[in-house]
């Protein structure tokens, strides 16, 4: 019925096939994530995967909707995998999956369904487990400990029983921070720099998956490389005043989770900006504010809020960044 | 001659299958004289162009049967020599569906010319030249069908370069390929003319790079033309557009309100300028144009048809459609139109036909609400924000459409091409752009409307001031004797017609 | 405190003066809202709203005599455009003052026409050409289907056409696709 007008042949391409591209550039972020923290982060994606499956369907039975159309586009599945593989490994089932829910009830359809949710869905869930849950949230596993697959499992259905004060640490970002917090400074980085090493690899992991993206033409090159360098040279500019208050700009990158954001979080395309100029303005904005969260706000990664802030001026930011239209100035 | 280099690329575009070859296996083909032609008389863009002929004439070979009115305006000729059969609404070549006037001639097969009188333009000059490409019914064969005469430039204008548009850049047609393979020669001699005719210093043909072997023709015949250059753009839809391959060939962005005269250039279909050195050369007027008829058809090729020959000849000759679905599309594949019957004659404007494959009017997956991924944006030739002016035209937000650009979309179709949830954006455009444009027209007959009613309002208050000076004129000027003697003669007035109505009551 | 008080008098005095200033220098000469609402109105000079014409609708509009939801030829979108521009809750159509319908002009059978003018003086915008005693036509470019001339004629020749779609006033029409399992709605 609607295809009685021009053009009558098409591209080949669907929401599907962008977001299978996307879940296949996770996969060796993920794989050197088990390789270096364990079974967990699968466990966590399963439990995401089908708690979104589960309760789109449900909600799209609710609306009215086909099932059949929306169900495939696959949209509901990425969000929920940024989501797990952004939480703690170790984290019981019910975060996963109460932050899963938040995620495609009401970030994404509460909002609209595809196309209309303002916010980033996986930042929204992240976010709001981190203040809802915050000592289980700053909970992360030390790869020194290697626990098999049958513990992951039993931590996931039960949860960490005993404080294992060896195995369960905060993330390199945080220990210095409080250190910090606490006067002492830090020099000696040898106690966690195992861990730092892990973060790394698992960023160039992220760093290799978004480079397919980005050769795919899934992404443009605006967001994450104006994300990178902006992160790059504020971190530069305060390590250069003092280098011991403020880490070298290398350990910004590479670690958190500053490289899973470049590619794969502010490059969602729905909540984010649609013109060249918009993408680096936004991406300017969320590594600016990723940074002051981190060294002077309260929480110890500020990826998520610094999104949603974000998220809420692309309205103004797409207003105002539109491109000249050919020949007129 | 000389071959540019190309350094200049456009925003945008995409890159379809091209599927030119299957049509260009076999040269140009004849078609036989048809029975009926139906010529209708909307075949191009401007006012419609007057009768000059009424049922029962005979006419001869290229015989003036319609004149052009006013000079946005083509003549129309008779293709072949015959009777006037009869002056009717005829089925056109149009997505409406619409019947419109046309006439309908019935052929004696003896193919008669009319005496050719070729012009000789050194002669005569080039504005009374111009003045007679009136009459010649040339319109732009590229498919815009615009007076070709009201491009040839004025004295108010200054044309530097000529530029002839060899593009063809959708999949799918191939009549301008052709028409270089085989009449590179007339083409070459027709550069030569509208360039004196337009007062340029130089020409640039302009063709996409999958074309070898019209360019080598045109590269042998333009061998000792030094003013005669030939670019080579790559195979990029939407190249053949007049602003982005202007742009392509020097780097001019033409913005839409402005014409391409403005800026020095004026550009020509290959055919349009064949079209017109055989008027001015031969005296031939426009009678015939090459058309395609590709795709879903048996024999694909090339005909030279005669204006107002039914469509099902052209069909019937190529075999028909290999898959049966009586789809029919004119033009190509990103810009056509579904053809709502196949009952309808050739047209000036008819450059392509295609048989609809099986993929192209099947009904596709249901489109996906708006994902934002801008891949319109990045595929607009125009640079403009598609995803924008779809939601405004889905809301009817004209107003904000139109802010953001809307008239300056050519619907060349890149958007909904590459659009990842199947959102069929130029039906939204070219909704909103019919509705505005009706807008305007219905905003400037109201301000008609107003403006006589204003007049009537003041033309009414007039006529009481005069009246009202008139009776105080009357009743200033006549004293008291006057006035007595004024109702005396009234009253006699009045008694006499009373006795004359008694006296014809009386015969009665 | 009595500092707060003081600088929040001080500025209200000054803003009340510069508010007062601007007001006499920039006053704008007429009315320009009349101006406004006359440009949405469809100019079809009908009177159904009950005035003698549309600009003394728009004018009853802006003193507040009238409402804004008295004009059939305009339609819904008039309403709708008439409402943001008096910064109004939208309301729909009065029915009591006539129903939107399609646009239409008038025809006047010439074998009937018997030349009695009464026509011409009723149209509002001189769309009728003739004179005493010679044959009456209506101007169809000029006629804005307002049937004021249809009560005047003694013959009762004059009807009214509705323009239909032709190949000159064709329009795109609207992209109808689902995307629910419930029945499109039609636009």
């Amino acid at each position: 019925m609607f295809n009685q007008q021009s053009p009558f042949i098409q591209k080949t391409s669907s929401v599907t096939q962008v977001m299978l591209l996307v879940m296949l550039a996770l996969i060796p972020g993920i794989l050197v994530y088990v390789y270096y923290f364990g079974f967990g982060v699968l466990f966590n994606l399963s439990a995401a995967i089908i708690t979104a499956l589960v309760s789109e369907f449900i909600i799209l039975k609710m609306r009215g909707l086909s099932v059949k159309n929306y169900i495939t586009d696959g949209s509901a599945i990425v969000a929920a995998s940024l989501l797990a593989i952004s939480i703690p490994s170790i984290a019981p089932w019910w975060i996963i999956v109460i932050g899963t829910l938040f995620t495609i009830v009401i970030a994404k359809h509460l909002y609209g369904g595809l196309g209309s949710n303002l916010f980033n869905p996986a930042m929204v869930g992240y976010a709001a487990l981190l203040i809802s849950f915050p000592a289980i949230m700053t909970k992360w596993p030390q790869p020194i400990e290697y626990l098999s697959i049958h513990e992951h499992l039993n931590i996931f259905l039960y949860g960490l029983k005993e404080k294992v004060d060896g195995f369960t640490s905060a993330t390199p970002l945080d220990f210095v921070k409080t250190q910090l917090f606490l006067g002492n400074k830090v020099i000696d980085t040898s106690s966690y720099q195992s861990y730092a090493n892990a973060t790394k690899i698992i960023g160039i992991g992220y760093l290799l998956g978004g480079i397919f993206l980005w050769y795919k033409k899934i992404i443009t090159w605006h967001l994450p490389i104006t994300f990178i360098i902006s992160l790059f040279v504020i971190a530069s500019i305060f390590w250069l005043i003092d280098p011991i208050q403020f880490q070298n700009p290398m350990t910004h990158i590479l670690s958190g989770g500053s490289l899973l954001c470049a590619f794969f979080i502010i490059t969602d395309p729905v909540s984010g900006p649609t013109t060249p100029k918009g993408k680096i303005i936004f991406a300017l904005g969320v590594a600016v504010l990723v940074y002051l969260i981190r060294v002077f706000g309260g929480y110890p990664e500020g990826i998520a809020f610094a999104v949603i802030f974000m998220n809420i001026c692309v309205p103004l930011i797409d207003k105002y960044s539109q491109p000249k239209v050919f020949g007129h100035d | 001659m000389k071959i540019i280099e190309n350094i200049f690329k456009f925003n945008g575009g995409v890159k379809a299958q091209t599927r030119k070859s299957i049509s260009t296996k076999v040269g140009i083909q004849k078609i036989g004289i048809p029975k009926y032609l139906k010529i209708p008389l909307r075949q191009h863009i401007g006012n419609l162009p007057k009768l000059k002929v009424k049922e029962g004439d005979v006419v001869l070979k290229g015989q003036l049967i319609a004149e052009a009115d006013g000079s946005v305006s083509a003549a129309i000729h008779a293709p072949t020599s015959g009777k006037i059969k009869s002056i009717e609404k005829i089925l056109l070549p149009h997505p409406s569906g619409l019947p419109d006037y046309g006439v309908i001639i019935e052929s004696d097969m003896k193919d008669k010319w009319i005496k050719k009188i070729p012009i000789n333009w050194a002669k005569i000059g080039v504005e009374a030249t111009i003045k007679a490409l009136q009459n010649s019914g040339i319109v732009g064969l590229g498919g815009a069908a615009f007076p070709s005469h009201l491009k040839m430039g004025s004295k108010a204008t200054k044309i530097n370069t000529l530029i002839v548009n060899a593009a063809e850049c959708e999949p799918y047609i191939t009549c301008d390929d052709m028409v270089m393979r085989e009449r590179s020669e007339d083409l070459i001699n027709g550069i030569e003319l509208v360039e004196s005719l337009l007062g340029a210093k130089n020409t640039i043909i302009g063709i996409e790079d999958n074309k070898p072997e019209a360019l080598s023709q045109l590269q042998f015949h333009t061998k000792s033309h030094k003013n005669i250059s030939i670019k080579v753009v790559p195979t990029i839809y939407p190249s053949g557009d007049a602003k982005r391959l202007i742009f392509l060939i020097n780097g001019i962005k033409i913005p839409k309100g402005k014409r391409s005269s403005e800026y020095g250039i004026q550009m020509f279909n290959v055919a349009t300028i064949i079209a017109i050195y055989r008027y001015i050369s031969f005296g031939e007027p426009s009678l015939s144009r090459i058309t395609t008829i590709s795709g879903n058809i048996t024999k694909p090729q090339n005909y030279e048809v005669l204006f107002g020959t039914p469509l099902k000849a052209l069909i019937n000759q190529s075999g028909g459609q290999k898959i049966k679905n009586d789809n029919f599309i004119m033009g190509g594949p990103m810009m056509g139109f579904k053809l709502p019957s196949i009952d309808v004659p050739v047209t000036k404007a008819m450059n392509c036909v295609l048989g609809a494959e099986p993929e192209m009017i099947e009904d596709k997956k249901e489109p996906l609400p708006c994902i934002r991924c801008a891949k319109c944006a990045e595929a607009c030739p125009v640079s403009l924000q598609p995803q924008e002016l779809y939601w405004f035209s889905k809301s009817d937000q004209f107003e904000k459409a139109q802010e953001y650009k809307l008239f300056d979309c050519i619907e060349c179709g890149c958007c909904s091409y590459v659009c990842p949830s199947n959102i069929p954006l130029v039906q939204f455009y070219r909704y909103a752009k019919s509705e505005l444009i009706s807008e305007f027209r219905a905003q400037e007959e109201a301000d008609v409307a107003r403006e006589r009613n204003e007049f009537r309002i003041m033309r009414l208050e007039r006529e009481k001031q005069e009246r009202a000076e008139r009776n105080a004129k009357r009743r200033a000027q006549s004293s008291k004797e006057e006035k007595s003697k004024l109702i005396d003669e009234k009253r006699a007035a009045i008694s006499a017609a009373m006795d004359r109505i008694k006296e014809y009551e009386k015969k009665k | 405190m009595l500092i707060a008080i003081l600088v929040l008098i001080l500025l209200a005095l000054i803003i009340g003066l510069v508010l007062g200033f601007s007001s006499i220098k920039f006053k704008v000469k007429g009315d320009p809202i009349v101006e406004k609402i006359d440009a949405i109105l469809p100019q079809t000079q009908c009177g159904q709203c009950s005035y003698p014409g549309c600009k003394p609708y728009a004018k009853a509009i802006a003193s507040g005599e009238a409402d804004i939801n008295q004009c059939p030829p305009g339609g819904e979108d008039g309403v709708k455009a008439l409402a943001e521009l008096m910064g109004v809750e939208y309301k729909p159509l009065d029915e009591s003052h006539g129903i939107t319908k399609p646009k239409s002009v008038a025809f006047i059978d010439e074998d009937t026409c018997i030349g009695c003018t009464l026509c011409i003086q009723a149209c509002p915008v001189d769309a009728i050409l003739g004179a005493a005693k010679q044959m009456h036509t209506i101007i169809e470019k000029e006629c804005t289907g307002c049937e004021l001339c249809l009560p005047p004629c003694p013959v009762d020749c004059i009807t009214m056409e509705v323009i239909e779609e032709n190949a000159e006033n064709w329009k795109w029409k609207y992209p109808v696709y689902s995307l629910s399992k419930k029945p499109a709605k039609v636009q």
